[in-house]
């Protein structure tokens, strides 16, 4: 028999009213956990999709610019000559300037919209990832199509080797993309990309949309910027520089500060299961307020008496947090799986962590809210909790 | 030798209506070994000196010493572990602890001290030696009759092997019968070696007592 069995014992004596303390605990700790899980979920799943974050960095013009380079305020691309003092203000990293279109496509008989990526060919490997069929020649006129338009119009014949219909020229597809996901720079799963040459004929332009900037150590994106604004933005704002990771870091900082805003509200009901434990507590001290004269007048110390009530708090708060955490579980397996289709987010450490943290506040709340009670106990006078009726 | 001196001791308590002074100038001594009755009407200070002698309260003024330690001087874990190591008691609602069996209520006081290993075995001696059937080891007190209870009481009281026993009328509750059989057994302890210092108002108690203190309005008679 210890402090512990003692305390263990004296939940047990009142099992209806522990029982609803722990289940004001176990709601404050689901909610935390739960909202924790799925505001992570999402933020996982943000990151799944943002595919190219890391080392890359986009120039496009800055809107309404141009200025000196561009050769007037009307420019709305960057030209060949912009793009050359990027590539010299960034060093041996590559640059990958690329135009966007749109256009209409015939495969077969079927006619449909599709987005067209203009890029130098040699550029291609470095950016986009090929899942069969060869890279694009500068010289050729042929397409790499994205893996989702390929499954989207594979009943109409498109597929490696099939010929797409672009106004009146013909686009043989000699290779098939890696789906990418959605990206911040160019997302290629639903449409075709040809060569720079190609394109530029054929639409008789010679500006970009944007140069994709690929970084080859990470720790230089800073330092990569800087050299292209320092040389692009010297006199006006020609040219915007985004770096992907910040654009993310602000995505999921943003989801971030909703998670924990959620968690704020689950905390508010884990602070009202409190106050009930601290309320049962209470009560618990003002009932065995002649016990505890017994207690102290026996030898307990004032420290072991108030390990007693903690341990009870302790006790109700670990039951609490220990069912809300198997709930939190289940109930964030199925938030993930209504809410964004895929119940495997649960499983990251990052989300199960969540569930770790709702557990400990709700033991830490528990505790905290005992700690009163327990000092209330300890500070009676044992000749008048010895005369308590 | 002494167990408990009181040396002029006085105890007021400042209540908003006026100063009570509920021990005026007492001095005594009581030796090991000794079967003490102490006396008095309601209202006498029998309580206030029963509460000092265990170091539940300290003097107002004058000098207490318990078991060779001087209580007015000591602070609340002094004096707790002053109850726990050298004071056995024996309260008149015999106070055990509801949650826990007959055994268990004996083994506390020798857990405070750190003798968690040996417990069981003393725990069983002791409520043996009070006269407890063994089948009631482990019933809860609300399990056993009064007497039962306070012969666990007093078993609990013994474990420690404390310097005294401490009785708060402990017949109060009892039927004449049963009060008698555990009277008896406080004088078979107490012939045993255990002080023994019984605080009453019942006069039969004395004939168990080699020595009755008396106390009136607070002095000793």
């Amino acid at each position: 028999m210890t402090f512990f069995d003692l305390a263990r014992r004296n939940t047990e004596r009142h099992m209806f009213r522990s029982a609803l303390a722990i289940i004001g605990i176990v709601i404050g700790v689901v909610a935390i956990a739960s909202m924790g899980v799925l505001g992570n979920s999402i933020n996982l799943m943000v990151g799944d999709v943002v595919s190219d974050v890391g080392d890359t960095i986009i120039v496009s013009p800055a809107v309404g610019g141009g200025g000196i380079f561009g050769g007037g305020g009307a420019s709305t691309g960057l030209s060949e000559r912009q793009v050359e003092d990027i590539r010299r203000a960034i060093g041996t990293n590559r640059a990958i300037p690329v135009i966007t279109g749109a256009d209409r496509m015939m495969v077969g008989a079927t006619t449909g919209g599709v987005m067209i990526y203009a890029m130098h060919a040699e550029d291609i490997p470095y950016l986009l990832e090929k899942e069969s069929g060869a890279y694009l020649k500068e010289t050729a006129a042929a397409c790499m199509i994205g893996k989702g338009l390929a499954d989207s119009w594979k009943d109409e014949g498109l597929k490696l080797g099939s010929r797409i219909r672009i106004g009146d020229e013909t686009l043989r597809v000699v290779g098939i993309l890696e789906e990418r996901g959605m990206s911040f720079d160019v997302n290629p799963d639903h449409a075709i990309v040809v060569p720079h040459r190609w394109y530029s004929d054929r639409y008789e332009t010679d500006e970009y949309d944007q140069v994709i900037v690929k970084v080859r150590n990470v720790n230089d994106i800073d330092a990569v910027k800087d050299a292209i604004d320092e040389r692009m933005n010297r006199r006006d704002d020609v040219v915007n520089v985004m770096d992907t990771r910040r654009i993310l870091e602000s995505i999921t900082s943003m989801y971030e500060s909703v998670t924990l805003f959620l968690m704020g509200i689950g905390a508010i009901s884990l602070l009202v299961a409190g106050v009930s434990i601290l309320n049962v507590m209470m009560m618990s001290v003002t009932e065995r307020t002649r016990e505890i004269g017994v207690l102290r007048s026996i030898g307990t110390r004032r420290n072991e008496l108030m390990r007693i009530f903690i341990y009870e708090a302790l006790i109700l708060g670990t039951i609490g947090a220990v069912v809300g955490g198997i709930l939190s579980f289940g109930g964030g397996y199925l938030m993930t799986g209504v809410f964004l289709g895929d119940s495997t987010y649960l499983f990251n450490p990052t989300s199960l962590l969540y569930i770790a943290f709702g557990m400990s506040f709700g033991v830490g709340t528990s505790v905290l809210c005992g700690l009163y009670p327990a000092w209330k106990a300890a500070k009676l006078n044992p000749i008048q909790a010895l005369r308590h009726e | 030798m002494a167990v408990i001196q009181f040396q002029d001791v006085t105890k007021v308590y400042p209540l908003p209506a006026g100063d009570v002074v509920a021990l005026d100038g007492v001095s005594l001594d009581i030796d090991s070994g000794e079967f003490v009755s102490i006396m008095g009407p309601s209202g006498s200070g029998k309580s206030t000196l029963l509460n000092i002698m265990g170091s539940l309260d300290v003097p107002t003024s004058g000098d207490v010493y318990i078991s060779g330690s001087r209580i007015g001087v000591m602070n609340d874990d002094e004096l707790t572990l002053l109850r726990r190591d050298h004071i056995g008691f024996i309260f008149q609602h015999f106070n055990l602890i509801p949650l826990l069996s007959a055994v268990e209520n004996v083994e506390y006081p020798m857990i405070l001290r750190g003798r968690k290993t040996e417990a069981r075995k003393r725990a069983v001696e002791v409520l043996a030696a009070v006269g407890l059937e063994e089948s009631l080891y482990t019933h809860k007190p609300n399990e056993l009759s009064g007497g039962q209870q306070q012969r666990v009481a007093i078993a609990r009281a013994l474990v420690n092997e404390p310097d005294f026993l401490l009785c708060d009328e402990p017949t109060g509750n009892l039927d004449t019968k049963t009060g008698t059989g555990i009277m008896n057994l406080l004088s078979r302890m107490n012939d045993g070696g255990t002080t023994v210092i019984v605080v009453t108002h019942d006069p039969r108690m004395t004939e168990y007592s080699n020595r009755t203190i008396s106390i009136v309005d607070g002095r000793l008679a």
